[in-house]
């Protein structure tokens, strides 16, 4: 069937701010998709409200909006904008739900407009609990016993039927939020009464447990002529229980037959068959361990975070499809864009093995419960590809960049046999090396089965591992041993330590005796045909098939950004295919090396060479020795790529831009000392420690309060400000916990307005695009705080200051690309906090706002282009016509256990801004596109510290004036009714009811307004009170900035009615 | 144990041994499925070949009874690597053990890619498989290059013929080589099916009144089945409905004036996608053959194009013209592989007369 002639126009809707269980993966799929209907003639209108977005660049869609995603939002669009097609599978659960609200109440019929690549009717199917239900029974696919419940009372009386445990489902939930497994009445009330108040819906599935059996996952695709086919399946090697997102996933399956694979398969093509679906579509599946039974778990009716890996591990790419099916192409049109002969209606075959690991935070939250449940809780993922398991399984973990780079990396030796055993039932992160302690303990294997319910094939295959390193400890160590360690891809580092070598003889060793790596394309169809795209990864102990011969261009290696976590996030990403694009532009050939599954990055055909490798020094080393670039760029890949910089220096690769000892002047704290004294930049005082005993004493040189953190990282981790010698002592040991190569930073604390800056600098002249200033002052992580551009409160001195010492510090360091700078200003004068030469969180949302574009000018400066030469003007760029309010998005409820205070080290996960002519607007664009749409209840509850007590008067008048009821504990209650509030007086937790709990798990309250003590005490009140508040859906505010800043949100918006919508492709170029 | 794997072009790949201690020469030919090693393995149109895995974790769930025929075929198993540990509620030992027992030497350790690449660029090649490590090329190639599978049929049909259970439509099925879901699928629609030795003169399965004849896959290039393909001459004559598949397929056009030759390395694997021209609807499906029917110069009087291979455009099936006929290269009986295609036994059965 030829593309339908009716769709000319297609609103594409985007999936948001980044959260744990929607991340990068929707921009992955829908940059690929808009690229896919662009190719098509088609127009697209964009909407996502996360600025950090390829997709929403004016390059990937026609008319862009960056806008809260309600459905109000998104009728002011379509009214505008005319389109004749809505395509909601791209915007993960988020535009699901969108695009079917808009179905629902009509709004599309009325104004004619279609949705495209799933019906409202599918959507219903396969996502309401009792309609898939229906759906399944009648084509005789088996569910597991399961009921809709809306109450507690109906939950507990069909528990009682099919019996305990059970799984809890919210419905329209993302990533299982709010969903666990229940083993007894006390949990099962607990968890049903929060998922049905999280549920868009109110209603929950009480499931039979079907925990420890096989979770399989496939990828189906099919289109309006019913063809169908399966991309790709996948093998959790967690049993069913964990969430998949969570879980360390294989494909293809490795432990299912030929029987269970068909069965599952065709099982697959009836559901997707059945719903009707045309697009791309997941389905999980329970499958029985030890016979054919099995559960469908449940189906995605859109592209997924499974469908991104799907596309990565095999080379098909899911979404671009899904687009042109939505088009109402089929299958066999759309044309295979790796072999460039085959056509989609194929399955790819995969001649390697893929392991995916989850990227958990808990090095972030260490509060936080580690443990893994149907709740996600990761926030990005690592892929890698080698022609064995274990191979794969090894880099993969030294791909998570968590310290880890091994099966001995994290040490439970200490544990005695019990302890380990018992460790063995707790189901965390480090389950695989639990294992593979428990393995070198003697433990057998079906032990170890018993406990895990791990299939015996991958307990093995740990086996394999830790059998070699007994191995290589024990034995002398010949090429033989050598080469079979390799094989399983064991890092030259691991390997010195196990034989007590050093790493550069095992280096050497391996190059005498030719044990190099080899790359393998993934072509899609284990080369039954000749493939065009060139996708790689290695692997040893194979022929090599990459070339790296130089097609005449000059080659510039782009260093990605790893996994998605908190602190390096898709901002990074973003960073990466710019620069890759401008390269490309300026005539040379692109390598990217990453090994994020999720990102626009590793799509096929971003750079003209991709390589899905772990991105350590070894495994860029083995890339560099067979392409040997002209360059390297480590400027936009966050830290994972400046970490690189040394590393690639000694390998002979010249980094473009920025010099390394320029990277490391800015970092090193003397070396920058000396260049803030030479350019005359004041700071604030403080030094450099390794232990809490010096960290003490430079505090009390300084006078408490200090800012305490680690240096080279990003997203402020380990940063604390402590009031205390003890709170020192607890920050330093957290610090500490991981070895520092690097001295901790003590500075005083300096409490003013937080200004941060992005720059592009050719080596002589500057350009600022712009200046942002922090709604929140000094103190709270500049990722966690509303960032407002342009500067709305300094004076035009302050600017000048700015300006100047930007230029200052940009030549100093001799910065040829970005420079991102953070200062206080404080009573007229600047401070500066941090300079961090290269790219920022910032730069995308700074680059739309402004229209200026920040990474490629960036690239381009880097290969000798001046900003004058490219017709830029230098200094401050003119302030843009639109005011952008950066919000930022927590994942606070998917993290039981973790502290959601703002503070110094970064906890969001995400952002999302709100862009409109005038400051209110955007600001309430802002926290509309973050969630927060109140009024509700107009009711609120404040506790605050003392010392913030005399602020919090204001912000209770502005909250009382907008009709809210105000509660507050004793304290504050007594000093809000002191001047003139009518604060009602609430028990705290630890006295009688009705107290504060009772009175946040009575769901009548909008806002939580806690400004904490300081330290990390998980017992105090506070701590309680924010947590119950976010578990249950309340906002919760901890700074006193904040607070004022919805207040002003609120007012504006009881003002206005309609929002006016910006299409920031039409923003004018400077 | 070293072994080595020597080509018709000279080349040679070092491995490890496997399987029987003996050398083998034999053709080369790789499969793409990522499960289904067993069902491989039994296939008698395996006959007379040497199969590359391209998938490199072979083994993973042991030898289950998902058996084809009652032993395996092929000559030679060349894998990337071998699971030491298979793992699988089914599992009744290890391939290792399997290849033994059967006498099936075989080569680990290869990098399968590599070897498949070069039969893809060179197409399908002979080679053998050896243990002696001072292997003479110079004797060697001449062998290789001698070597033809030859008229395999003969070594892989039944002896005599057999009847299965059932009580439905009488369904007479020529073995030519024939994997044993050919028959579980008539079965399990109800078909009451005897089972013929592939020379079997036509007179002999006509005279037991079937009510549709099945002829199944099989080894080797058609035209070495020549008194085969003068009985399946007669079988179109009778007006029985008849269903053909692969093998069966081939020797149906043979004997109907068209063509065959051999592909260049074949269609092995169970993604390739098959077009059926009746409804334009594209089903995936299981494939394992390296002749292919040339429709060119097929008489559309006699039979017309049904099927053809999305990806390369070659014929996938055939419709014969006024006769209750049709056939199709790929394996509508799947193991292993896709069973999308599973449908064309109910066509069968519904030409035979409607269901049972």
């Amino acid at each position: 069937m030829p593309k339908n002639p009716n769709i000319k126009k297609v609103l594409v809707i985007g999936s948001g701010p980044i959260v744990i269980g929607q991340a990068a993966e929707f921009d992955y799929a829908g940059t690929q998709a808009c690229r896919s209907l662009k190719e098509e003639g088609v127009e697209v209108v964009l909407v996502n409200s996360n600025p950090a977005t390829i997709m929403t660049d004016k390059e990937i869609a026609d008319e862009v909006y960056i806008e809260p995603l309600t459905a109000k939002v998104l009728e002011q669009i379509i009214l505008k904008e005319k389109p004749d097609s809505v395509l909601p599978t791209l915007g993960g659960q988020a535009g699901l739900n969108l695009g079917m609200e808009l179905a629902e109440s009509g709004f599309l019929e009325q104004n004619g407009v279609k949705l495209i690549g799933t019906t409202a009717e599918t959507i219903f199917k396969a996502e309401d609990r009792q309609a898939f239900k229906d759906t399944m029974e009648k084509i005789g696919e088996p569910c597991a016993p399961s009921k809709v419940v809306h109450n507690l009372k109906d939950g507990i009386a069909f528990t009682n039927t099919i019996g305990y445990p059970v799984v809890l489902r919210p419905a329209y939930t993302l990533g299982g939020s709010g969903g666990g497994i229940a083993h007894n009445e006390t949990e099962l009330t607990e968890i049903l009464t929060n998922g049905l108040r999280l549920s868009r819906v109110g209603e929950v599935l009480v499931e039979r447990c079907i925990a420890g059996w096989k979770e399989i996952e496939y990828e189906v695709m099919r289109d309006a002529a019913g063809n169908c086919i399966t991309v790709c399946n996948m093998e959790n090697i967690d049993p069913v229980g964990v969430h998949t997102g969570d879980s360390i996933v294989v494909a293809p399956s490795q432990t299912l037959g030929d029987k269970e694979y068909q069965m599952l398969r065709t099982s697959a093509l009836n559901i997707i068959s059945e719903l009707n679906i045309t697009g791309g579509c997941n389905v999980q599946y329970a499958l029985h361990p030890s016979s054919f039974e099995y559960c469908v778990i449940e189906v995605n009716p859109r592209v997924s975070r499974s469908s991104a890996l799907a596309s990565k591990a095999t080379g098909y790419p899911i979404a671009k499809v899904a687009a042109k099916i939505a088009l109402g192409y089929t299958l066999d049109e759309i044309k295979n864009a790796i072999t460039g002969k085959t056509y989609a209606s194929f399955e790819p075959m995969l001649d390697y093995c893929v392991v995916k690991i989850p990227r958990l935070p808990f090095d972030k939250f260490i509060t936080a419960k580690r443990s893994l449940t149907t709740q996600m809780k990761a926030t990005g993922e690592v892929m890698s590809i080698c022609t064995n398991f274990e191979g794969a399984l090894m880099k993969a973990v030294r791909s998570l960049e968590q310290h880890v780079d091994s099966m001995r990396s994290y040490d439970f030796t200490g544990l005695s046999g019990e302890e380990l055993k018992r460790k063995l039932e707790k189901v965390d992160d480090r389950r695989i090396w639990v294992i593979a302690e428990a393995l070198r303990r003697g433990i057998s294997y079906e032990e170890i089965h018993e406990i895990t319910q791990i299939d015996l094939w991958f307990i093995d295959k740990i086996a394999v591992l830790t059998e070699m390193e007994a191995r290589l400890e024990q034995e002398e160590l010949t090429p033989e041993l050598l080469k079979e360690a390799k094989r399983i891809e064991f890092p030259d580092n691991v390997i010195a330590s196990l034989t007590g070598r050093r790493e550069t003889e095992i280096r050497q060793m391996r190059y005498e005796n030719g044990i190099t790596a080899a790359f393998k394309m993934v072509d899609t169809c284990a080369a039954e045909f000749a493939a065009e795209t060139p996708y790689y990864y290695s692997c040893f102990g194979s022929e090599n098939e990459a070339s790296g011969a130089s097609q005449g261009r000059k080659k510039v290696l782009v260093l990605g950004s790893g996994p998605i976590r908190i602190g390096q996030g898709i901002e990074f990403d973003y960073c990466s295919v710019h620069c890759t694009w401008a390269f490309a532009r300026e005539g040379y050939e692109t390598i990217i090396i990453n090994n994020n599954p999720e990102t626009v990055s590793t799509d096929f055909d971003i750079a003209d060479k991709l390589y899905f490798e772990p991105l350590t020094p070894e495994d860029v080393e083995n890339i560099v020795r067979l392409e040997q670039p002209d360059g390297a760029v480590v400027q936009f890949g966050g830290q994972t790529a400046i970490k690189l910089t040394e590393s690639l220096m000694k390998m002979g690769v010249p980094i473009l831009g920025t010099k390394a000892e320029d990277v490391d002047a800015a970092e090193d704290r003397e070396l920058f000392d000396k260049i803030l004294e030479k350019t005359q930049i004041p700071r604030a005082a403080g030094g450099t420690v390794f232990t809490a005993q010096e960290a003490k004493e430079v505090a009390a040189r300084l006078g408490y309060p200090v800012l305490v953190r680690p240096s080279y990282v990003l997203g402020g981790q380990g940063m604390q400000i402590a009031y205390t010698g003890q709170e020192i002592e607890e920050f330093m040991e957290i610090i500490n916990r991981i070895a520092q190569d690097h001295p901790i930073l003590v500075d005083k604390y300096l409490q003013g307005k937080e200004i941060e800056v992005d720059a592009v600098c050719d080596g002589t002249d500057i350009l600022i695009p712009g200046i942002m200033e922090h709604i929140e002052r000094t103190g709270v992580h500049s990722g966690d705080s509303i960032s407002v551009y342009p500067a709305p409160t300094i004076s035009i001195e302050v600017k000048e200051k700015i300006v100047e010492y930007t230029r200052r510090l940009a030549q100093a360091l001799h910065v040829v690309g970005l420079i991102n700078i953070q200062f206080i200003a404080m009573d007229g004068d600047v401070y500066v906090i941090e300079v961090n030469p290269r790219s920022s969180r910032t730069v995308p949302y700074i680059s739309k706002v402004t229209g200026i574009p920040i990474v490629d000018l960036a690239a381009r400066v880097m290969i000798g282009n001046t900003l004058k030469g490219m017709g830029y003007p230098t200094g401050l760029a003119p302030e843009a016509e639109y005011v952008a309010v950066k919000m930022p998005v927590f994942s606070f409820e998917k993290l039981r256990g973790a502290e959601i205070s703002l503070g110094p080290e970064m906890k969001s996960t995400g952002e999302c801004l709100g862009i409109a002519e005038t400051f209110d607007e955007a600001l309430y664009k802002a926290f509309l596109g973050a969630g927060v749409q109140l009024p509700k209840h107009r009711q609120m509850i404040m506790t605050v510290k003392d010392a913030d007590k005399p602020e919090s008067v204001e912000v209770a008048r502005r909250f009382e004036a907008l009709g809210y009821k105000i509660y507050a504990t004793r304290s504050t209650a007594k000093y809000l009714q002191a001047h003139g509030l009518n604060a009602r007086r609430i028990n705290k937790i630890s006295q009688e009811s009705p107290n504060v709990m009772d009175l946040i798990l009575g769901h009548k309250i909008d806002l939580v307004i806690d400004t904490p003590t300081q330290g990390r005490d998980k017992s105090r009140d506070g701590f309680l009170i924010r947590r119950n508040a976010i578990e249950t859906g309340v906002y919760c505010i901890t700074a006193m900035d904040t607070a004022n800043a919805l207040a002003e949100s609120l007012e504006h918006a009881c003002a206005s009615e309609e929002l006016n919508l910006i299409d920031i492709a039409k923003v004018k170029n400077i | 144990m070293k072994a080595f794997l020597i080509l018709e072009d000279g080349t040679v790949l070092e491995g490890i041994h496997i399987g029987a201690d003996k050398e083998t020469v034999s053709e080369i030919v790789f499969n793409t499925s990522m499960t289904g090693y067993l069902e491989v393995l039994t296939d008698p149109s395996y006959a007379g070949q040497a199969v590359v895995m391209t998938y490199p974790l072979i083994g993973n769930y042991g030898i289950t009874p998902d058996m084809e025929s009652n032993k395996p075929w092929v000559k030679g198993y060349i894998v990337r690597e071998l699971s030491r540990m298979p793992s699988n509620f089914r599992c009744e030992g290890t391939i290792q053990d399997f290849l033994v027992r059967h006498e099936i030497p075989g080569i680990a350790g290869i990098d399968t890619r590599a070897l498949t690449k070069i039969l893809r660029e060179k197409g399908t090649m002979n080679g053998m498989i050896t243990t002696d490590e001072n292997y003479r090329l110079e004797n060697i190639l001449p062998r290789l290059k001698e070597y033809t599978t030859g008229p395999a049929v003969e070594q892989v049909t039944c002896e005599a013929s057999y009847a299965l259970k059932g009580k439905g439509k009488k369904v007479a099925l020529l073995d030519l080589g024939a994997k044993q879901n050919i028959a579980k699928s008539l079965q399990s629609r109800g078909c009451r099916v005897t089972v013929y030795p592939a020379h079997t003169p036509a007179e002999e399965i006509l005279a037991e009144k079937p009510d549709g004849i099945m002829l199944s896959n099989g080894p080797g290039d058609p035209k070495e089945c020549g008194k085969v393909i003068q009985e399946i001459k007669k079988l179109y004559h009778s007006d029985t409905p008849i269903f053909a598949i692969c093998l069966g397929h081939q020797l149906m056009a043979l004997a109907n004036g068209a063509d065959t030759y051999k592909m260049k390395y074949g269609h092995r694997g169970g993604n390739h996608p098959v077009k059926d021209l009746e409804t334009g609807r594209v089903y995936i499906s299981s494939q394992n053959h390296g002749y292919v029917v040339d429709t060119d110069k097929l008489d559309p009087s006699v039979a017309v194009p049904a099927f053809v291979n999305v990806n390369d455009g070659t014929n996938e099936g055939l419709r014969y013209t006024g006769k209750n006929i049709f056939t199709v290269q790929f394996h509508p009986e799947a193991c292993p592989g896709p069973q999308d295609s599973g449908y064309l036994f109910d066509r069968f059965i519904n030409m035979m007369g409607g269901s049972q």
